[in-house]
């Protein structure tokens, strides 16, 4: 297919090098060079989506970040789709798939045209308020049907084939923006020695010099543009990252960049990274970012055809595309006579320069009328005539103010319609950090106001805009920021290159094109294309009192498209500040947040996906739990046995034949995810004091003790058993979860409140492996593995021994969480799987069986031992758990917590206090989490009283029970309480005791 | 994400590597026991949320696992200054703040 609109030669296209691409199914050609935009702006595609609300017909309309139209789905499939990325952005490759993002069935016919139309009168702004949000309830089957009319964009449903990283960086100067300002920035910190970072988003450096016609040093700007590239290039300590946008400014001069690094060359990339993530940390920031030119706003300035001035030149002279053959331009300013002098240079037709302003004769318009270009001053486009593309335009005069239309419309017939109202600097990265921009009457223009980050700015962000003086202010930034950074910049001396300083007329400060209605009655004005958001809707916000810019945009919508009001927020106020009678800075500021434009999920997760997105820990013995078919459970970070099946087994026969196992025999437990923290120094005992609710003074050498901890507010938080290892030595243990936070308590209070103490703490978690073997044989099972005497006058229940176990060197406690005779072994995790096979053989005799951590549970709960963190959830105190018997009375030392249960609160009688549940129908399990009432017959909203904290089946007991926490429960063993499902059913339970088996403990004390 | 100079480490570190853990220079009460349930809750859980500098603790968690403390403006972020425990902070808030 012929490209229509390309000229024959110019450009930075690689005519050598066509690329075949398809949208919406058709397959045009374009050049290496291109963006999408501009392929289908040189094959004369006009129509490229359509608007959300209305339904219209819309073209590409900015050659940049601002694009609000042509947004495409871009992808051949499932895995490799993006949604939304900016045609204008993307650059072309060979085989291309690309579809309009909203639009259905197609962008020439479609349904919603016609619910559109309808929908025009039917959805005046502050429609999601007035309609969808009453009743609340319809709204998701409303918001089904307006994704499925004009969807914005489908996710991939497959995962992304490729891959991403990230990268570190440091340096003394981060320029942001490779156009004529970053690069003379860049150039002149780089002279002075300073470690320079320079990234820009587009694929070529240059910026605005790209499509220039200006001569710098009396030579074309491109060749200035090469010489710099080359010197910066060759310079070591300069990176420079094309094709990288600076995506956000944060804190502390932190630079978030995502560089597309094969985006251009295919759809996926097997030969490495698609896109990088640059964190740049920087002793100096330059903002060269530039400026974003603003459409003006006029009747039906929608329609196809209708563009940005510069995007115009752009596309002329950066791509060779004329898109249309003849043009009518409006204008507020000088430097927009610059498309229409291209048009007509490459033998195109312009009809007509509408200008504004009563007269100018700057530089530019003098070369326009030179070329016999019909300049009418004091005019404007009042109305576009046309649907799918521009056919014809009406032109009027205006008031000097600009505010109404004086006289007769004239019609011209033309097929583009280029308007520009002036530039709006791109201040949205300095906004990132919490500066708020501040408008200069001079420049019409929010620029960077006060900044806590080490922040330059140079060009287009503060309103110096011709190019003599943007390389002088970029040579005097660039050496500031070199300075600050803390290089000599005192004898350098730079000189700017010479560029001819054009005479410019001032651009008259005009945003909304007035027409012979008022506006509520003319021809649509749209401000925010994507929204559908008009001039009118923004004054009917105004006029039902919605004033402050913050609520206008809510209830019109403006702004809150993917372009983020990039082309139409200042506009937008503008008409806002019109039609309440004040200043556009009285109206408010406009503050941009990050991301500047989209950052695919890939590259925020880099490599951190599938098995690096988290660690997971494994004990020694992890091959053995795999090869003997355990189920596996997240325990934190830790991959635990969960229960052990055998071939056909249920996980519910399994956790039966586990748990009598070893009540009636021995179990065996992989315990060394438990959280271990060896505890030295001359205060260690008195430390423990301090943390733990019981006493420490007295626990002997050789022996253990279960402590609990507490917050100052009196809760638990943690607990386990420490041993007495010697006299300035412990070993705590932890819950397998609170591991990290209880050696994060420690070392709190410890060098915040009694660095007094002489105490040391390190974990040891993972250098030991522990196994738990329990049940009435593990005696038996030990003493095949030890010389040591295991017997219960020897080692009797809560102390410890060192020695050898399987040849293997060996801590050996006597605790129990079984309520069994028990004991747990420690040996050098690097000797765990030896010592775990050597107990398994050993135990052979006895059936030993290894069980997870379901079996755990449930053993440990028929003791009606707490889980912390299942059974208590941060407003549980020892009292409550019926635990007192851990709380030292006569401690000297006030320690963590005791205070806090003293007061009235945690004294009431009706506290939810833990208890024991005995379900009436002893199959029946009730639901973990489930609430609990006392009246089974209250309506709804019933009186909550507790809930059900563990709940299991037991085997050995023959019955289902439960844990739980009740309104002054222990006061009430004996009553019936009852637990509502969601089926409008009720379970009855009576209250009982926690401990439900061998309620005196002589089991684990044999 | 902010750049915190460690006071013990004596070198900027990522925010990655430590935590917040509240305001500063909470002193522990010394007899808890001699204080009325009003002045214990107040060590316990009233705590500012000025707008404008904070002193509070933050934690080198994944570097040289001390406690320090921090001058921060909560509005800007800026950090004025860090400082080791148990020291006290050269830059104070206004008191109308
Ligand atoms: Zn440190």
């Amino acid at each position: 297919m012929k490209q229509v609109n390309r000229l024959d030669d110019g450009g930075r296209i690689n005519r050598q090098t066509p690329l075949n691409f398809t949208f919406n199914d058709k397959t045009y050609q374009g050049f290496e060079g291109d963006t999408l935009a501009s392929a289908l702006l040189a094959n004369g595609v006009d129509v490229v989506g359509r608007s959300f609300k209305y339904s219209r017909p819309r073209g590409v309309i900015t050659a940049d970040a601002q694009e609000p139209n042509a947004i495409f789905q871009v992808g051949s499939n499932d895995a490799s789709t993006i949604p939304n990325p900016r045609a204008t952005q993307t650059e072309l490759y060979a085989n291309l798939v690309c579809s309009s993002t909203n639009g259905w069935p197609n962008v020439d016919f479609d349904l919603m045209g016609t619910v559109g139309k309808v929908g025009g009168s039917a959805m005046p702004p502050g429609f999601y308020y007035k309609t969808f949000m009453f009743p609340q309830s319809m709204w998701m089957s409303y918001e089904k049907m307006i994704r499925k009319g004009a969807g914005l964009g489908c996710s991939p449903l497959q995962p992304d084939p490729d891959s991403y990283d990230k990268l570190n960086h440091h340096c003394d100067v981060m320029v942001v923006g490779a156009g004529p300002a970053g690069l003379s920035a860049a150039l002149a910190a780089a002279r002075a020695g300073a470690r320079v970072i320079i990234a820009d988003e587009q694929n070529e450096m240059g910026g605005s010099l790209l499509c220039s016609t200006e001569l710098i040093d009396e030579t074309a700007a491109a060749v200035w543009l090469v010489s710099t590239l080359t010197e910066l290039a060759e310079n070591d300590n300069v990176l420079l990252l094309p094709r990288s946008t600076a995506f956000g400014y944060y804190d502390q001069n932190y630079i978030g960049i995502n560089e597309r690094r094969s985006d251009h060359i295919g759809e996926t990339n097997s030969n490495g990274t698609r896109q990088r993530l640059h964190k740049v940390r920087a002793k100096q920031v330059i903002l060269a970012t530039g400026a974003h030119e603003r459409p003006l706003v006029f009747g039906n300035n929608d329609v196809p055809g209708c563009m940005l001035a510069s995007a115009v030149t752009t596309y002329i002279n950066r791509y060779a595309v004329v898109p249309g053959n003849r043009l009518a331009l409006m204008t507020t300013n000088d430097n927009a006579y610059k498309a229409a002098i291209a048009w007509h240079d490459a033998g195109k037709s312009v009809v007509l320069i509408a200008d504004t302003r009563p007269s100018a004769d700057g530089f530019l318009v003098k070369e326009a009328m030179k070329r016999g270009i019909k300049v009418e001053f004091g005019h404007g486009i009042i109305d576009v005539k046309g649907s799918k593309r521009v056919k014809s335009v009406e032109v009027a005069p205006l008031s000097a103010d600009g505010k109404s239309v004086s006289g007769q419309a004239v019609s011209y017939t033309c097929d583009t319609v280029a308007s520009s109202g002036g530039w709006s600097p791109v201040l949205h990265l300095s906004s990132h950090t919490g500066s708020k921009p501040i408008w200069r009457d001079d420049i019409q223009g929010f620029v960077p106001g006060k900044t806590e980050q080490a922040q330059h700015i140079c060009g287009g962000i503060q309103g110096v805009y011709d190019l003599s003086q943007v390389l002088e202010d970029g040579i005097k930034c660039g050496l500031a920021a070199a300075g600050d950074a803390g290089k000599n910049v005192s004898s350098l001396e730079l000189l700017a290159p010479t560029v001819t300083k054009n005479i410019e007329t001032p651009a008259m400060a005009l945003f909304h094109i007035p027409h012979f209605k008022p506006t509520s009655r003319a021809p649509k004005q749209f401000v925010d294309y994507q929204n559908d958001v008009t001039a009118a809707g923004i004054e009917l916000a105004n006029r039902e009192g919605f004033e402050s810019i913050e609520h206008v945009k809510r209830y019109t919508a403006l702004g809150f498209g993917t372009d983020q009001g990039k082309l139409g927020n200042i506009n937008g106020m503008a008409i806002t500040a019109n039609s309440l009678g004040k200043t556009i800075p009285e109206t408010g500021t406009t503050i941009f947040r990050p991301m500047y434009t989209p950052v695919t999920f890939g590259a925020l997760s880099g490599s951190d996906v599938k098995q690096l997105f988290d660690p997971a820990r494994f004990t020694a013995m992890h091959s053995w739990h795999v090869d003997n078919g355990a189920e596996f459970e997240d325990v934190g970070q830790w991959k635990r046995p969960w229960y052990y099946p055998k071939p056909g087994e249920t996980m519910e026969q399994a956790l039966a034949r586990e748990c009598l196992a070893t009540r009636n025999s021995v179990g065996l437990l992989d315990a060394s995810t438990l959280g271990k923290i060896d505890i030295q120094g001359k205060d260690a005992r008195e430390f423990l004091n301090r943390v733990y609710t019981n006493p420490w003074s007295q626990l002997a050498v050789g022996k253990c003790r279960y402590g609990v901890m507490c917050k100052e507010d009196g809760m638990v938080f943690d607990d386990g058993v420490t041993a007495c290892i010697n006299d300035n030595r412990f070993q705590m243990t932890t819950t397998t979860g609170g591991a990290a936070g209880v050696l994060n308590w420690l070392e709190l209070w410890h060098q915040t409140e009694w660095p007094e103490l002489e105490v040391y703490f390190s974990t040891v978690t993972d250098h030991w492996s522990t196994m738990t073997i329990s049940g009435p044989n593990s005696r038996k099972v030990l003493e095949k593995l030890t010389d040591a005497d295991v017997s219960n006058e020897a080692f009797p229940y809560m102390g410890w021994i060192a020695a050898e176990v399987a040849g293997v060197k060996a801590r050996i406690f006597r605790i129990s969480f079984t309520g069994e005779l028990s004991f747990e072994i420690n040996v050098q995790a690097n000797f765990g799987l030896h010592c775990w096979e050597a107990v398994v053989a050993a135990g052979q005799e006895f059936d030993i069986t290894p069980y997870g951590t379901e079996t755990m549970h449930i053993l440990r709960a028929e003791k009606g031992f707490i889980i912390v963190g299942q059974d208590t959830d941060g407003s549980v105190t020892p009292q409550d758990l019926d635990m007192n018997w851990v709380v030292g009375k006569k401690k000297a030392f006030s320690y963590l917590g005791k205070r806090s249960w003293t007061r009235e609160d945690n004294e009431r009688t009706d506290r939810k206090q833990f208890v024991g549940l005995k379900p009436k129908d002893p199959k029946v399990v009730l639901p973990e989490g489930a609430q609990i009432v006392f009246d089974k017959d209250q309506p709804i909203p019933m009186t909550m009283v507790g809930h059900v904290t563990s709940s299991y089946y037991s085997a050995c007991l023959g019955y289902s029970f439960a844990l739980a926490v009740v309104k002054g429960g222990l006061e009430r063993k004996g009553q019936s309480v009852f637990v509502p499902l969601a089926d409008g059913t009720t379970i009855e339970a009576e209250i009982c005791s926690s401990v439900f088996y061998d309620p005196k403990g002589d089991r684990q004390n044999v | 994400m902010l750049h915190i100079y460690c006071p013990y480490c004596e070198e900027f570190r990522e925010e990655d590597e430590f935590h917040p853990v509240g305001e500063a220079h909470i002193e522990r009460p010394l007899e808890p026991e001699a204080l009325t349930d009003e002045q214990w809750s107040q060590y316990l859980f009233f705590r500012k949320n000025p707008r404008g500098l904070h002193h509070e603790m933050w934690v080198h968690g994944a570097g040289c696992r001390k406690f320090f403390n921090m001058t921060r403006h909560t509005v800007t972020y800026k950090i004025l200054e860090t400082y080791k425990m148990g020291q006290q902070p050269s830059v104070v808030a206004e008191e109308s703040e």
